[in-house]
């Protein structure tokens, strides 16, 4: 046997490590949480990685799972050793080429990180909903539950599919095993040479389809011998636990790493076993191993091979004394008798009892469902099942880690019980997104578990926004291996990386009696007590903490690192946590510093080091006083008019205290109410931006362009002015639409706003006396939060000016129209919101939202709040995501509702409009409410029927009341970015676009699939690095606008805010307006493509003015109206592709990695950039001298 | 004709170098220039700034909106970056260095002190045959007095000589208070050429724009003055050898740089307009010159116009101005 070697990686790279080395071709697509092993595949692919057959894996991104499942199985069918990599809804889209894989016998292994499904609501977190959704295709399915087995399983499973020929699912928990950090010894290539046989390998490729041997596979099969055809593989699962169980023994005899179908832990005289399988099972293993060593007379049995699942395998394991067994699903089975895993038990063991072999008396069985979407599954909740199979009538069917008040299906459990071993160093790090804390943490969590005998484990959780996020590490280091598969709640150590932490969350309630708490404070030793609220102080004194301090950004600044405090914190952590002596935890650092940033630069190691050697100046110990003597409160979470929902609710989840709320508390259909970011005050800017009216020139650009809507203009007569804040300015609205008593103001929601500085940077005016100053500035947020706040209350009770009287299809018009969709939690500076936000402005009070998976689902609809609002009346989007690769089809499927409701609504009035008055039901039938004053006038006349029909009592006059509504226009908007636009939905895209039907589309272009971390997509543009495209893209993008101009009565606009915001506002109006299928695709600046997002309007010009995002508009109406319906709205390439690219890290890493390719992929730019525009110029000429033809024969 | 001379220790087929510009920055006009009879490169200039700025750049935005969310751990695949501009400049050295025959010269552009002077020992390393270090500081603070902007030059100086074996010239700036005081400590440090002057961006005001910008103005031979005055004035009074780098555009102008007292010239402006072949059309006319008037090599005029040996040394002198001005109204 070789060395061990140790190394300290994820459990997604544990996995990936595997199957890239056992595998020829790997077909991806990205799904989170198991997208990045798809991405590992393919940088290990691109950095020219051999497998063990001495060559390098073809990695090929696929359009949705569904491609990627049936390019396996084309690569299977042809002799390849072909993997793939998924989760989720993925899997779902794979089960039809499943079921064909398995009838087929054919090996291989798809990985899955196991996560939920979309049901009530999307959730990426981890349960078994998903692989539980595929146990019965034939697959067979074999469990980890640490990042170790995940390793060692991805090997054994592929031995065992080559042998079995049975094709294998091999999964693990999604984020909980797939994210977890763990130090884990890796299998060598000649580990993975023994266990995978060259000639089954060789077996496998003389099944494959080759003209050189032909036969006929896939055929289709008739009642005669499809039956009997099914039966056929009986035998072969019949045979595939003994082979399992061989490949496991093969792999123990290889490595000294032992598994079996199903592990027996705990009391050889157990009475009471739980079963289950995954991560959770490590949880209950640990909790076995502490009530054993105190006596107890328990067990759990972790399920390894589920599918096929061997009875005589699981009844081996069962010890005699066995009195009583719960079985733990991760999956809600609604209707069954119960969960899968407990029905596979009960039937077994009830068969055995009946034929009289069962070697036990029958034992009390019971079953519970746990950990759905990663909730909590702690030792406490594992002693309160092991406390119901004490009782004389446990409760079956039960729920563990909830508490539900409906059904009353939950156990209850002791939250206080802890096991943590005192041998383990439990530490707690919060921090923000963008301060480097979960990095720094990771860096630690390598530096200890490589540089040590430690064991180490690293557990990251990330709140729901892209911007301003909480993140939370829990990290464990300990001598043995660490099977705790759950959040720690009890720390030696808790970190709070950002002082306000301490005002928002209950930081310390993580902190065990004695812990040491690090505090990052821009407040001295000194001085830092008194800063500290009560509640945080009375903890500290009666858990008798020992308290650090340091100004961590004071040492960031000194030493040239910005805000990122990652180094700092990380040195305070090794300087006194203990984990390591000092002297030594510092060099450690320092080689790890040197391991990093060596290569990039010598300046980035200095400034490291200087801060490391700054910190160990700067870090104090506070004595902590006897008592509490501060009088500041923990902070609202919630703020401003809300209702019962919010109070008891939303402000749960804010606090990160949602887990506590009970299920009668939780909407049961996913109904949640719209409108709730505005509670929310996340107070995340440093610098927001404020508003000059001297120097304003009333452009509206910045309310445009705001990604987050915290900047907004009015126009407001000035009768309404009264009781004005101090702070509060205004001006002379400018203008030929408004009238002298008319004022113009901006304000800016301070509290909401993130700092992104779009909004200067896209400010046309300049002050003449200082030109580095705009009519609006970034100044500091602190010091304006409370008059910002106050001018912010007073500016939005102020009347919105009359939408009757304002151009809409003009860009300065437009903003001051009221956005129903505010400070969502998108990222600082995001290219996408804009655009959204301009749509619900135009057209909110009308709109139904069909939006697919993506970002624009998850600022658009990721709890705890809604950005969606009403407005004053009432009205406002109504918004739903079904799924990912669907949208289009759901969208489609508004229209032919409300088209439905509305024709039932026409023919009713028709029927009784002599009832109802002949005049006011023929102008309701005959208003064609092509603008917004005819909508208006069209909601007035149908409120007056609505009245008219409350007084007749007859069944028709109540159907008609109750789809009356529908006779006001409802405008339908499929959202979704481009890996839904041009991927995954093209097909149900393109058909909406077929289908004729008014329907308008919504492409937020950032050419990549951002969601899930910037993969490539069909968007992506040539000589783009990409996630799956780590070379560099070499094919050009698809133009998804000349496809759809090819049905020529499909209105489509391309557009970009930041190049030409007149002819974004005017595509939106027409597309609307369009009385048929309408595409617009926007060009949405993304951190995916690697410059600071204040400068995204630029780029957007840049992109425009090298060529490669055309700007048109193709409006089929104008060439009813005999008129040049293709409008070509750039002039062409006016700049070199170069010069756009190459300000931003997506395409200029090409020239750092391959400069040769680099030259290639500019060429390739260039000359589709002189394609594109000489195309579209083609089509303008072609329609212009068509017109010119039909004019003169008219 | 003798048209070889010697520049801070290195042997010139002739005086005339292709100073830093875009058309030292790519092997293939640097190979057309060596045909065109160019006698030296002076490599397009790798700034601190470029060095420091390419890492932090990186850094900056291959982890920027990482770690923030749980779909989106990162925004870019792990890449291995192997021509960062820093590394490619060293690469361009070794491959340039086997295909020229004439003395290459690296450019480094930085003051401060810290990890780019190390950059220095890896020019010499990939196989530059001197370096030319040029340091233009612009002193903004109203606090920092004339002999700390001396220092930082000097310390600047000291700090490169100190990491590398090959020679090193300094491209000097004409604002000193005391030029010729400045370049004796150039030399008295090791400066083994000084190049005169560096000529900084030109600033302007965008009216449009309403901002401050940077422009580049080619040069013309009335440009050269300067350098033509302070390379008479130094010759002979130091060990360095001196290189005239400003408003070479003709043969006459290598000429008078020349006589003036230098050793060598650089011409950057001139071939970016004429192209890299001028350099052979001002050496024909440079020989031809010297053919016509009888001179047999360059080395017998060096310095034959200096402060020293002109017969109007008063030209040379500020006094003189008053004079030039006064001719220039009559």
């Amino acid at each position: 046997m070789s060395k061990k070697v140790f190394v300290t990686i994820d459990g997604n790279e544990a996995v990936a490590r595997v199957a890239y080395k056992i595998n020829e071709v790997i077909a991806i697509y990205p799904i989170t949480p198991s997208s990045p092993m798809a991405e590992l595949s393919d940088t290990y692919s691109s950095n020219g990685e051999k497998n063990i057959f001495d060559s390098i894996p073809d990695i090929m991104e696929m359009q949705s799972e569904g491609g990627a499942s049936g390019s396996v199985h084309g690569a299977l069918q042809t002799g390849a050793l072909t993997t793939t990599f998924t989760a989720s809804q993925g899997l779902l889209l794979m089960i039809p080429n499943m079921y064909k894989i398995a009838g087929e016998l054919t090996p291989t292994v798809f990985h899955v990180a196991s996560r939920s499904l979309a049901a009530q609501g999307l959730s990426i977190f981890g349960d078994h909903s998903d692989v539980m959704s595929v146990r019965q295709t034939g697959f067979a399915m074999l469990a980890s539950g640490l990042v170790q087995e995940a390793h060692d399983f991805a090997l054994i499973s592929q031995a065992a599919s080559l042998r079995s020929r049975i094709p294998f699912l091999h999964f693990f928990d999604g984020f909980r095993t797939s994210h977890e950090v763990s130090k884990i010894e890796l299998i060598d290539t000649d580990t993975m040479k023994a266990m995978i046989d060259e000639d089954l390998v060789a077996a496998h490729r003389a099944r494959a389809l080759t003209p050189d041997n032909p036969f006929i596979r896939g055929t289709s099969q008739n009642p005669d011998v499809y039956f009997q055809g099914r039966e056929t593989v009986n035998s072969y699962y019949d045979a595939l636990p003994h082979i399992v169980e061989e490949e496991m023994q093969k792999f123990a005899h290889l490595t000294g790493r032992h598994y079996q179908l199903f592990d027996y832990i705990g009391a050889s005289d157990a009475e009471r076993i739980i079963v289950l399988m995954g991560s959770g099972a490590e949880t209950v293993h640990e909790t076995v191993d502490y009530y054993v060593a105190k006596g107890e007379k328990i067990a759990v049995i972790k399920v390894r091979l589920y599918r096929t699942f061997s009875l005589s395998h699981f009844i081996k394991r069962l010890p005699q004394s066995v009195k009583s067994i719960a079985i733990l699903d991760r999956t809600k089975e609604i209707g069954a008798s119960g969960e899968p895993l407990y029905l596979d038990i009960v039937t077994g063991l009830s068969e055995e009892n009946e034929k009289g072999t069962l070697p036990f008396k029958m034992p009390r069985i019971i079953g519970g469902r746990y950990g759905l979407s990663s909730k909590e599954f702690t030792p406490a909740m594992i002693k309160a099942v092991f406390d119901e199979l004490s009782k004389e009538k446990p409760k079956n069917h039960f729920t563990i880690g909830i508490h539900d008040d409906v059904t009353h299906t939950s156990l209850e459990w002791d939250a206080t019980i802890t096991i943590e071993k005192d041998t383990v160093l439990r530490a707690v790090f919060f921090g923000l997104g963008s301060d480097g804390t979960v990095g720094a943490n990771k860096n630690t969590i390598k530096i200890i578990g490589n540089g040590t005998d430690n064991y180490v484990q690293g557990y990251f959780v990330y709140d729901s926004n892209k911007s301003g996020s909480v993140t939370t590490s829990h990290l464990r280091f300990g001598p043995e291996p660490i099977r705790s598969s759950y959040l720690i709640s009890h720390a030696n150590f808790v970190a709070c990386h950002q002082s306000v932490f301490l005002e928002k969350f209950d930081i310390l309630k993580y902190a065990s009696h004695g812990a040491t708490f690090l505090l990052n404070s821009p407040f001295s030793k000194e001085m830092v007590w008194s800063k500290l609220p009560a509640k945080v102080q009375q903890t500290m004194i009666e858990k008798s903490l020992q308290f650090y301090t340091i100004d961590a950004y004071s040492v960031a600044k000194k030493t040239q690192m910005g805000r990122r405090i990652n180094t700092v914190m990380q040195t305070c952590f090794f300087a006194i946590s203990g984990v390591l002596e000092r002297e030594l935890a510092i060099e450690k650092i320092k080689e790890s510093i040197e391991k990093t940033y060596g290569k990039k630069g010598k300046k980035i190691v200095e400034m490291n080091y200087a801060a490391i050697e700054n910190t160990l100046e700067n870090l104090h110990k506070v004595e902590i006083p006897k008592k509490s003597d501060s009088t500041l409160e923990l902070q609202p979470s919630v703020k401003g008019d809300f209702d019962d929902f919010v109070a008891q609710i939303t402000a749960k989840l804010i606090e990160g205290e949602g887990d506590a709320l009970k299920v009668s508390q939780i909407p049961d259909d996913g109904t949640w109410p719209s409108g709730t970011t505005q509670y929310q005050k996340r107070n995340i800017a440093i610098e927001v931006p404020q508003w000059d009216p001297d120097v304003c020139i009333q452009c509206n650009k910045c309310v445009l362009v705001c990604p987050h809507a915290v900047i907004r203009s009015k126009v407001v007569n000035e009768e309404h002015f009264q009781n004005i804040p101090d702070t509060f300015h205004f001006v002379q609205a400018k203008g030929k639409t408004f009238e002298a008593d008319e004022k113009f103001t901006i304000q800016v929601a301070v509290e909401d706003c993130t700092g992104c500085a779009l909004c200067v940077e896209v400010c046309p005016a300049k002050n003449k006396s200082q030109t580095n100053l705009k009519a609006i500035n970034m100044v500091a947020q602190e010091p304006l939060r409370e008059t910002g706040a106050a001018n912010w209350d007073y500016f939005m009770k102020l009347p919105n000016y009359d939408r009757n009287k304002l151009d809409h299809a003009k860009m300065k018009e437009s903003q001051f129209l009221e956005p129903l969709f505010e400070f969502s939690g998108a990222c600082p500076g995001c290219g996408e919101t804009p655009y959204v936000k301009l749509a619900s402005q135009l057209f909110g009070d009308r709109m139904v939202i069909a939006n697919a998976t993506g970002c624009s689902s998850i600022y658009g609809g990721n709890l705890p709040t809604t950005p969606w609002k009403k407005n004053d009346h009432g009205l406002g989007p109504a918004w739903s995501n079904s799924l990912f690769e669907d949208n289009a089809e759901f969208g489609l499927g508004f229209r032919l509702a409300i088209d439905k409701h509305t024709q039932n609504a026409r023919n009713l009035l028709e029927m009784f409009q002599e009832e109802i008055g002949i005049e006011l039901a023929q102008t309701i039938l005959q208003s064609q409410q092509e603008d917004e004053p005819e909508i208006f006038e069209q909601r007035k006349r149908v409120a007056a029927l609505k009245e008219k029909l409350s007084t007749l009592g007859h069944h028709e006059a109540k159907r008609l009341l109750s789809l009356s509504n529908y006779l006001v226009k409802k405008s339908v908007w499929m959202m979704g970015g481009d890996g839904w636009a041009y991927d995954i939905g093209y097909g149900g895209l393109d058909h909406t676009l077929a289908s004729g039907k008014n329907v308008n589309i919504l492409v937020l272009d950032t050419q990549v699939y951002s969601n899930t971390g910037g993969q490539e997509s069909k968007a992506t543009f040539t000589g783009a690095v990409a996630k799956f495209a780590a070379g560099g893209k070499a094919q050009l993008p698809k133009d998804i606008a000349m496809m759809a101009i090819a049905y020529e009565n499909v209105y489509v606009a391309r557009v970009a805010m930041g190049a030409n915001d007149a002819q974004t506002v005017k595509a939106f109006v027409e597309a609307e307006r369009y009385d048929g299928p309408s595409i617009i695709i926007a060009y949405s600046h993304c951190v995916a493509h690697g410059y600071d997002l204040k400068y995204g309007m630029d780029h957007q010009k840049l992109a425009v003015d090298s060529g490669l995002w055309p700007l048109f508009r193709y409006n089929p109406k104008l060439a009813l109206e005999g008129k040049n319906p293709m409008s070509v709205d750039y002039k062409g390439p006016i700049i070199d592709v170069k010069n756009f690219m190459y300000q931003e890290t997506r395409f200029k890493m090409v020239e750092k990695m391959n400069a040769g390719a680099a030259i290639e992929f500019l060429q390739t730019a260039r000359s589709n950039a002189k394609n594109m525009y000489a195309r579209y110029k083609n089509l303008e000429a072609y329609y212009g001298k068509e017109i010119q033809k039909d004019g003169a024969q008219s | 004709m003798k048209l070889d001379t010697s520049y801070m220790g290195l042997a010139l087929k002739n005086p005339i170098i292709a100073g830093a510009s875009p058309l030292t920055a790519s092997v293939d006009s640097i190979k057309r220039l060596e045909d065109a009879g160019a006698a030296a490169i002076i490599l397009h200039s790798i700034f601190e700034e470029q060095i420091n700025h390419e890492s932090h750049e990186i850094d900056h935005f291959l982890f920027k909106g990482s770690e923030s969310y749980a779909e989106a751990i990162g925004y870019f695949p792990d890449m291995t970056l192997t021509n960062l501009e820093s590394h490619t400049y060293l690469e361009e050295i070794a491959s340039l260095k086997k295909s020229l025959s004439i003395p290459l010269i690296a450019s480094l552009n930085g003051v401060s002190k810290g990890g780019w002077i190390e950059y220095a020992g890896k020019l010499q390393e990939a196989g530059a045959d001197g370096l030319e270090l040029n340091i233009t500081y612009i002193p903004t603070d109203t606090d920092m007095d004339g002999m700390t902007v001396e220092k930082l030059y000097l310390d600047a100086l000291q700090a490169v000589i100190d990491t590398v074996n090959i020679p090193v010239s300094i491209k000097m700036n004409a604002i000193f208070s005391s030029p010729a005081s400045m370049a004796k400590q150039f030399s008295t440090l090791g400066a083994k050429g000084l190049v005169l002057f560096d000529r900084p961006v030109h600033v302007d005001i965008d009216l449009e724009e309403l901002t401050a910008r940077q422009t580049i103005h080619y040069s013309t031979s009335a440009d050269i003055s300067e350098s033509l005055r302070w390379t008479a004035i130094l010759y002979k009074k130091l060990a360095s050898s001196l290189c005239i780098s400003t408003g070479v555009h003709t043969n006459e102008d290598v000429l008078k740089a020349m006589m003036s007292g230098a050793d060598a010239v650089q011409m950057a402006s001139a071939l970016l307009k004429n192209g890299e072949s001028y350099i052979t059309t001002v050496l024909e006319k440079l020989t031809q010159w010297m053919e016509e008037k009888e001179y047999i090599s360059i080395e017998q005029m060096k310095g034959s116009i200096s402060l020293h040996h002109t017969v109007n040394p008063a030209a040379y002198q500020r006094a003189n101005y008053m004079r030039l001005l006064t001719e220039y109204r009559y």
